[in-house]
């Protein structure tokens, strides 16, 4: 917990360190501050130091996920970031990956749809060691035939379990429903079939389109000062293309007001109901966000959880969430329950969007929320990886090195208005697509 | 955030993807038990920490109701995870009433006569804390985490419902429902979970280890207010409790707390101790095949019943961990490396070692084969990793990287305040002491390769008890099974 962010206050000193140019340094809490570092060669990353457990958090994205994926190669960028480890420079798959296990470093990527992830987590007496291994593995990966093969197989066995399990296909009927023909429609782990076409030369075209200097982002935490980290950019980031080459992406708003119901022999009916959400730079987000946590948020007090679980006993889980995505959004809301209550389920959560759209909360719910948002943002900072995390996240949304110190007070000033306003242009007059999937019924 | 779920404190054949150190280790040591809170200072390499004790600053004290706390100061921010481990779980359950302990742990949040239904949670949420509970085997605990100053609070809400649950059948039978949909999106939609919940039941089949958790479907629905009380009046009591503490604050002042919350809990029973039925051994071989029309990829499981950390004598638990390791979870480890990479048959294969319990653990190898390959093929080719270890021994330097991971995963571990915490709360309520966690990391280090093959040769050379997921189709068509739609708990 070294380096939760609290006690959000003032502004911005700057701080001179020896050839690291320091743009912006926030202070979060009594010895905690966000500081900009820019590398000699101009890799710009954020920067928490802290020393008190000797570990260091590294995580970084680069522009373009799954969404890039070429048309009939569904699954490439997923496996991309399977394959990144598996072998690079010198190394091949078992010297690599045993390279790694003897200095207990783990580096990882992943890839959602509009970006691509990276981490890497080392203790501080071999970040030398751990930051070769990453420079090599985001600029030289090997893609040999065997671990390439090996990991085809484990996605398409994935996949193929996703076939028949009631929550993935519910997500992607949602998908399927909601995004049409747009990229975002199309499934990230790609299908069994799309899988086995894929290549190390499909590997090497999509690394070079997404691994690029332009749009990356990094966040870092723990005990590293910056001139090392500046070291750190240099060997692992400076190397790669200045710009990839990216597919653009059109902005859109999803449909809605579909009814999908998939069979499947299951003993209980999963339930997705979709409807548009709003882009995280939209004016109204942290409104809508407020609204969510009373409609359908992460405590036991909000609506849905009160209405179908705690009332009625329809559901062990009960919510709603907003997903912004790039150039989407979406709101969701979910339930599982016994087969023949799953159209009252569906009926109840209706009634609560529709509460919400035409009355909207009273004034001690949205203070309840205010004070439950507002007070356990500092326990979503607790360990270097979250926040390592959020301070890529926080730049991936472009929301500005100052964010942690304004955050609460945009929660603090969503008014009622607010709330009622966002909740009419998100869910008045419209029918939600509603997603069941489970045993046939009658 | 999912309320109140039950946890299973199994690994699933099917693992993730990918392994990674931080990633896989972490758990897997944090079952084991485990992890520092140490100056950078005291690290010099991965390798060379075997000294370390974890939470040097821990301070331990007892109540004279007999309620022990626990305090781990950890000043890095004003945040103090707090939770209350009660020495109770599923194997302590009545006969009959398989799941009353995860029942019971739903309704401790329906109120009390102070603090009617709902408002615990209102108090916390309005706080911005966070909250849930968990349940085990052996445990059941309560947690919230919170801004320091409401620590307070926290421990009178706590104190209360330790001894003044209100129940009305208004609130426990749709909380009923909840726990049945609850395993039908666990246990009943999951195929996998279908398996481990049956091999489970034929690994220990007189000692109540072998009934899950969340317990059976017939016996869920017969629980009621009455037995949730009975359970609660029985074994929710100040003397079968442990509180954990950590995070910003002073021992002292914790004291003083303390004092004036639970002190002022009267013992409100004496559940005595913890003996349950024995597992006898078994002849013959035991095999379990759970098939379900949605499999897509069969898989194999096995496990022997193993001692604990508790039940171990001497170095064994750790030399069972680190064989595990060897076996089974380093990325060069020898299934990893015999069946998936050097002679590709599998898509995945490893092993664990469950040894945080009361009685005896589990220890549980597992493959799923690529396609072409056989769980037959996967059963021959463990064994014959097995065998090849227990004739021809480990290598030291095996036994050093194995013990170097599970070192640095106690020291990436130190980053989490309620990882600390529920690392000693699930030791301390499985018959471990504070002494037995802290001391961890010198016990590991002292295994030997001769420890490793003994624990192989001891506890591996049985017949394990074997459990496949097939994906045979069902026996009952589909239509039938729509208008039935509870699957079977055991095929």
């Amino acid at each position: 917990m070294a380096q939760t962010l609290f006690a959000l206050r003032g502004p911005v000193s700057a701080l001179a360190l020896s050839f690291v140019a320091l743009l912006g340094l926030m202070r979060l809490a009594q010895a905690v501050e966000i500081q900009e570092v820019t590398s000699p060669k101009g890799i710009t990353a954020w920067l928490v130091e802290d020393h008190t457990v000797p570990i260091i958090a590294l995580d970084f994205s680069f522009d373009g996920g799954s969404a890039q994926d070429p048309a009939g190669k569904e699954g490439l960028t997923r496996l991309l970031a399977a394959t990144l480890d598996e072998g690079a420079g010198e190394m091949d798959s078992e010297t690599f990956q045993s390279r790694l296990e003897e200095l207990a470093v783990s580096i990882n990527f992943s890839t959602g749809k509009d970006r691509f992830y990276g981490s890497l987590r080392t203790l501080t007496p071999t970040l030398e060691e751990a930051s070769d291994l990453l420079a090599l593995a985001v600029n030289q990966p090997r893609f040999d035939e065997a671990p390439v093969e090996r990991m085809k197989d484990q996605l398409s066995q994935s996949a193929r379990r996703n076939e028949s399990d009631p929550d993935a296909i519910a997500g992607r009927s949602l998908a399927e429903a909601m995004f049409g023909d747009h990229p975002y429609a199309r499934p990230t782990i790609g299908t069994a079939e799309t899988l086995s076409g894929l290549t190390a030369a499909d590997l090497e075209s999509q690394q070079g389109k997404l691994l690029a200097r332009k749009g990356l982002i990094i966040g870092v935490v723990g005990a590293i000062d910056a001139d090392t980290l500046a070291g750190v950019l240099d060997k692992v980031f400076a190397p790669l293309p200045e710009e990839g080459q990216l597919i653009e992406i059109a902005d859109f708003e999803p449909d809605f007001g579909t009814e999908v119901n998939q069979q499947l022999a299951v003993p209980q009916t999963t339930i997705l109901l979709g409807l548009p959400g709003l882009t995280r730079n939209d004016p109204d987000y942290q409104a809508a966000f407020v609204m969510n946590h009373i409609l359908g948020g992460g405590t036991f007090t909000s609506w849905m959880y009160e209405e179908v679980r705690e009332k009625r006993g329809l559901s062990y889980g009960a919510g709603t969430s907003l997903s912004p995505y790039a150039h989407t959004g979406l709101l969701i809301g979910n339930a599982a329950t016994k087969a023949d209550r799953a159209d009252e389920t569906v009926k109840i959560m209706l009634e609560q969007i529709r509460r919400m759209a035409e009355t909207g909360p009273s004034e001690d719910e949205l203070q309840s929320a205010k004070q439950y948002l507002t007070g356990s943002y500092p326990l979503r900072f607790d360990n270097s990886g979250k926040i390592a995390r959020q301070l890529v996240a926080l730049q991936n949304a472009e929301l500005g090195i100052d964010y942690f110190d304004r955050r609460n007070s945009e929660i603090e000033a969503v008014t009622l208005d607010d709330v009622k306003r966002v909740a009419k242009r998100l869910l008045a007059d419209k029918s939600p697509t509603v997603v069941t999937v489970g045993p046939k019924q009658g | 955030m999912n309320p109140s779920h039950s946890r299973h404190a199994t690994t699933s054949p099917v693992r993730r993807l990918k392994r990674s150190i931080g990633l896989v280790l972490v758990p897997a040591f944090l079952l084991a038990g485990g992890t520092a809170l140490i100056p950078a200072t005291a690290f010099s390499a991965p390798a060379a920490t075997g000294n370390l004790t974890i939470a040097p600053n821990l301070e331990s004290f007892t109540l004279d109701n007999g309620l022990q706390v626990v305090v781990i100061p950890d000043r890095r921010a004003p945040v103090v995870t707090h939770m209350i481990w009660y020495k109770v779980g599923s194997a302590d359950e009545p006969e009959g009433q398989s799941g009353v302990a995860h029942f019971l742990e739903h309704l401790m949040f329906k109120g009390t006569h102070d603090h009617p239904n709902g408002e615990f949670s209102k108090m916390v949420a309005d706080r911005g804390g966070q909250e849930n509970a968990f349940t085990s085997t052996d445990y059941t605990a309560y947690f919230q985490k919170v801004a320091k100053q409401h620590l307070p609070l926290m421990m009178t809400l706590e104190a209360d419902r330790m001894e003044n649950l209100v129940l009305t059948d208004d609130v426990v039978t749709p909380e009923r429902d909840v726990v049945l949909e609850e395993r039908r999106m666990r246990v009943d939609s999951e195929p996998g979970s279908r398996l481990q919940e049956a091999l489970n039941s034929i690994t220990f089949v007189n000692h109540p280890y072998g009934s899950p958790v969340i317990g059976w479907q017939s016996e869920i629905e017969a629980l009621n207010k009455e037995a949730a009380i009975a359970f609660y009046d029985r074994f929710y009591t100040p003397n079968n409790a442990v509180v954990v503490i950590a995070g910003d604050v002073d021992v002292d002042a914790v004291h003083k707390l303390a004092e004036e919350t639970y002190g002022k809990v009267a013992r409100r029973a004496e559940p005595g101790e913890r003996v349950r039925p024995a597992e006898p051994p078994l002849a013959g071989e035991r095999r379990i095949a759970v098939s379900d029309p949605r499999v897509r990829q069969v898989s194999l499981s096995q496990t022997w019943i193993v001692p604990s950390q508790t039940t171990g004598k001497g170095r064994t638990p750790e030399a069972l961990d680190i064989l595990s390791y060897i076996l089974g979870e380093g990325p060069s480890s020898r299934l990893h490396k015999a069946l998936v990479l050097d002679q590709e048959v599998a898509l995945n294969a490893g092993a664990y070692y469950q040894g945080s319990a009361l009685d005896d653990g589990r220890f549980g190898v597992y493959a799923v084969p690529r396609p072409g390959y056989t769980l037959e093929d996967m059963e021959r080719l463990i064994e014959a990793e097995l065998h090849k270890l227990i004739e021809t021994g480990v290598t030291e330097d095996e036994v050093e990287r194995a013990r170097n991971s599970m070192i640095a995963s106690a020291i990436y571990a130190q980053d989490s305040q309620s990882g600390l915490a529920r690392l000693f709360g699930g030791a301390l309520t499985t018959g471990q002491t504070v002494e037995d966690v802290q001391t961890w990391p010198s016990q590991v280090q002292a295994v030997t390769p001769e420890d490793v093959v003994d624990a192989a040769r001891t506890y591996l050379a049985s017949v394990p008890v074997t459990g496949e997921l097939r994906m045979e189709p069902p026996v009952v068509p589909d239509a039938a099974q729509s208008d039935a739609p509870q699957m079977k708990d055991k095929s």
